[in-house]
């Protein structure tokens, strides 16, 4: 790396959200399975209940993560782009073999390489949101009865099971694959490091500089 | 500032995850207040504000008891008109059936899977009714004079109905001291009910497999209502009676929704602290989580196979006991087999219910005969899961009528065709059939049936209340035969769990293989570098 630089990447907020989330996921897949019935661990009726109470922590923490992306404008982080998209892919497929530099400048304005921001971005208005929804259904449906509230009666739990546990699946292929990625920044545990203290060796030093200024002189103001 | 920050980070990083699980592994915490009122108002004993012992109309030598319904009539002046409506004397009630409009029924008229009926056999099975001298078609029900109203209001525990006796009781030398029962009426005690409602079906919890004599001195164990340990609540409690007419019916004889007694009047619909385990309530009833197992102490009958009676060892009818002594076989009867601590089955129930009448054609295509149908489905707000008993059985039909046949069993003394007596199945069946006037071809064969009996009493402590997971399981739950709904932890859908694993797996894999080459390659590059 030409010129590294510490430089504060990931926020407070944003490292409080991020490990919170993935505790919160962690649970929920844990206990979300074992509703499904794929293996004893809790007991069913601990399950249930950690997965409501997980699920409640979970929304709360998706409306602050929203505000947060909307207010500081992080949410640009996320916007897709086809821009060294291949080189980027190549670089996993080989480059990555043979120590090729990332194609990817991780700079301040942009965090994510182009498969990130992909996935990251399908996983934020597709996957969660079908979770949440599909979850929150789940727990506010009616079998038929004869109440007022008829509007939430359903005919058949399952297409919304179905729906949710397909959800499920991709999280936690995406959990596995995000684990082992994880490895793959500048060192094995650059990128681990770096969303537990917030700071990272990022090339470009002037660059860094002036941002990371400009995140202390913020953070000094709150 | 720099410490402010690290305290904050701090909080972050280590307190919430906390907070999280604490919050996520809390339980409520139990909240009796609810139960403590209803122990309250259920110990309160009722105290009675006549002394009947003093009354001196009931201090005669009676002659029959016929004079003592009168002199019970001559102060109770209304009862007797309430009696003759009432289902305890007329063994009948108007019915709506879905599909058949009014009928009326009732053990009166009806089949069961046990006896199969009264009718021909009267004699012996009025000794359960609350009335004097049904022995016939003939029985007179406007008579209030023919009332039983001892057999409920004694509270001695002496009083004795005759066998074989129409509902007459043990009177005169024999009998009880009538002028100490009379001094005692009162409340009907679970005495007074179980002398009928614990041994239908010829014997001791032979019928419902909840309802038997062990409720009287068994603990909270069996029953947490009756225990004799705990609330000791007699039957009347909860089957309150507004001018004679009793709350809740059997589900196995009544056919419409009404005048039910249901757990929910004293324990509201949403009982628990778990709105979870309030919400199952729209779907499934108390009963169903809450008796675990029936027939707790003694056992009860299961199946009765009337095709093997008949048998005779040496030219004389004979009986085989199992070690409990519950019979296993007998002449009069056929096989029997008896369970203890039974599993309940499980359906839907509306609260309406249909009967094969016994002007009905069997439909011998089926694979049994349903004695009674309960209604019911997922889809129907109005029904919810309960548990029943399923007595199983074979019972003799005529081949060519397509008819389940009235068997005469009982009769005074041999050689009237009665079954019991006279070991003979052609002409028991001759007599029974010519009683109720319906034809018989003279063909008959045995077929299959199955009664549904829901399970009411027997209602387990807290701490025996059947488990999640013995519903919400893959493979043989309870509710497994339920299949026309999605339960969470029994249903899936085994295509997208195959396609979920598989996906999983490849990633597994990728990750795996492209580790390992990185590592190979990482190898590759330290040696090409060693070597320069
Ligand atoms: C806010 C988000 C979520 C909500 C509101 C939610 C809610 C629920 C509810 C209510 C149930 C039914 C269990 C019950 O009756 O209590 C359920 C089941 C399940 N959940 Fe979630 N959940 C959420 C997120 C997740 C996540 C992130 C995962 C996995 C990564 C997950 C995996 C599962 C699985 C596998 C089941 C079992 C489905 C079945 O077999 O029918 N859930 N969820």
């Amino acid at each position: 790396m030409k010129n590294p630089k510490k430089a504060y990447v990931y926020k407070g907020f944003e490292r409080f959200w991020h490990w919170n989330q993935s505790l919160l996921i962690f649970l929920l897949a844990l206990t979300g399975f074992e509703i499904h019935s794929s293996y004893t661990f809790f007991g069913f009726e601990t399950a249930v209940d950690i997965h409501n109470k997980a699920a409640w922590g979970f929304i709360i923490l998706i409306v602050f993560a929203i505000f947060w992306h909307f207010t500081t404008g992080e949410w640009r982080q996320y916007i897709p782009t086809t821009k060294n998209l291949q080189a980027q892919v190549e670089f996993y497929l080989f480059g990555i073999f043979r120590k090729a530099p990332h194609p990817t400048k991780k700079t301040l304005i942009s965090k994510l390489n182009p498969l990130q921001r992909i996935v990251y971005l399908g996983l934020k208005i597709l996957i969660i949101p079908v979770m949440v929804v599909s979850g929150l259904i789940y727990m506010f449906y009616r079998y038929p009865q004869g109440d007022e509230i008829a509007i939430t009666n359903i005919e058949s739990l399952e297409i919304i099971a179905v729906i949710h546990t397909f959800g499920a699946f991709v999280v936690l292929a995406f959990v596995i694959v995000h684990l082992y990625l994880i490895t793959t920044g500048h060192t094995i545990t650059s990128n681990l490091k770096a969303m537990i203290t917030g700071w990272e060796d990022l090339e470009e030093e002037d660059e860094v500089d002036e941002k990371k200024d400009d995140v202390e002189s913020t953070n000094q103001k709150s | 500032m720099k410490k402010f920050t690290t305290a904050i980070t701090f909080f972050l990083a280590v307190i919430a995850p906390l907070i999280i699980v604490t919050v996520a592994l809390r339980q409520p915490k139990e909240d009796q207040r609810m139960l403590d009122n209803l122990r309250e108002k259920y110990l309160v004993e009722h105290q009675s504000g006549v002394d009947h012992s003093k009354m001196e109309i009931l201090q005669q030598d009676f002659k029959n008891p016929h004079e003592i319904t009168a002199a019970c009539l001559s102060c109770h002046t209304e009862r007797g008109h309430e009696l003759l409506q009432s289902a305890h004397f007329k063994w009948e009630r108007e019915e709506y059936i879905p599909g058949r409009g009014i009928t009326y029924i009732g053990k009166k008229n009806l089949l069961n899977n046990f006896c199969t009926g009264v009718q021909s056999n009267e004699g012996s099975c009025m000794k359960c009714h609350a009335g004097f001298g049904w022995d016939d078609k003939d029985f007179d029900f406007e008579n209030p004079y023919n009332i039983d109203c001892i057999v409920c209001h004694d509270n001695t525990g002496t009083y004795l109905k005759a066998s074989g006796g129409a509902g007459y009781p043990v009177m005169g030398e024999t009998g009880p001291d009538f002028k100490a029962i009379l001094g005692s009426m009162g409340l009907p005690k679970s005495e007074n009910c179980g002398s009928c409602h614990f041994s239908g079906g010829g014997g001791n919890n032979v019928k419902h497999g909840d309802l038997e004599i062990a409720l009287l001195t068994a603990g909270r164990d069996v029953d947490v209502h009756m225990g004799v340990d705990g609330m000791n609540m007699s039957c009347v409690n909860c089957h309150t009676a507004e001018n004679h007419k009793m709350k809740g019916r059997y589900y196995g004889i009544s056919s419409t929704d009404k005048d039910r007694m249901s757990c929910e009047e004293c324990h509201t619909a949403f009982p628990h602290q778990k709105s979870i385990l309030n919400e199952h309530s729209i779907k499934v009833a108390c009963q169903t989580c809450h008796i675990p197992v029936y027939a707790k102490v003694n056992a009860t009958k299961m199946y009765w196979d009337w095709s093997t009676a008949t048998r005779k060892k040496d030219g004389k009818g004979y009986e085989e006991l199992d070690e409990d002594g519950n019979q296993l076989y007998t002449s009069i009867k056929g096989d029997f087999v008896w369970e203890k601590n039974v599993v309940p089955e499980y359906t839907w129930f509306n609260g309406t219910a249909d009967h094969h009448l016994m002007t009905d054609k069997v439909d011998t295509t089926q694979a049994f005969l349903k004695i009674n149908t309960l209604f019911g489905k997922y889809s129907d707000p109005k029904s919810k899961i309960i548990p029943m008993k399923v007595h199983r059985g074979r019972q003799p039909y005529d081949t060519e009528n397509l008819t389940v046949i009235q068997t005469k069993l009982w009769d005074k003394e041999t050689g009237k065709g009665a079954l019991w007596l006279d070991l003979e199945w052609e002409r028991a069946i001759e007599e029974g059939m010519a009683y109720v006037g319906m034809p018989y071809s003279g063909k008959h064969d045995f077929i299959d049936t199955e009664m549904y009996l829901p399970v009411n009493h027997m209602v387990s402590p807290k701490s025996e209340v059947v488990s999640c997971k013995e519903c919400h399981t893959r493979e043989n739950g309870r509710l497994a035969a339920l299949t026309d709904f999605y339960m969470p932890g029994r249903d899936r859908n085994e295509l997208l769990d195959f396609a979920g694993q598989m996906l999983l797996i490849l990633s597994f894999i990728g990750v795996m293989v492209h580790s390992f080459i990185r590592i190979l390659a990482a190898r590759k590059r330290r040696k090409s570098i060693q070597t320069l």
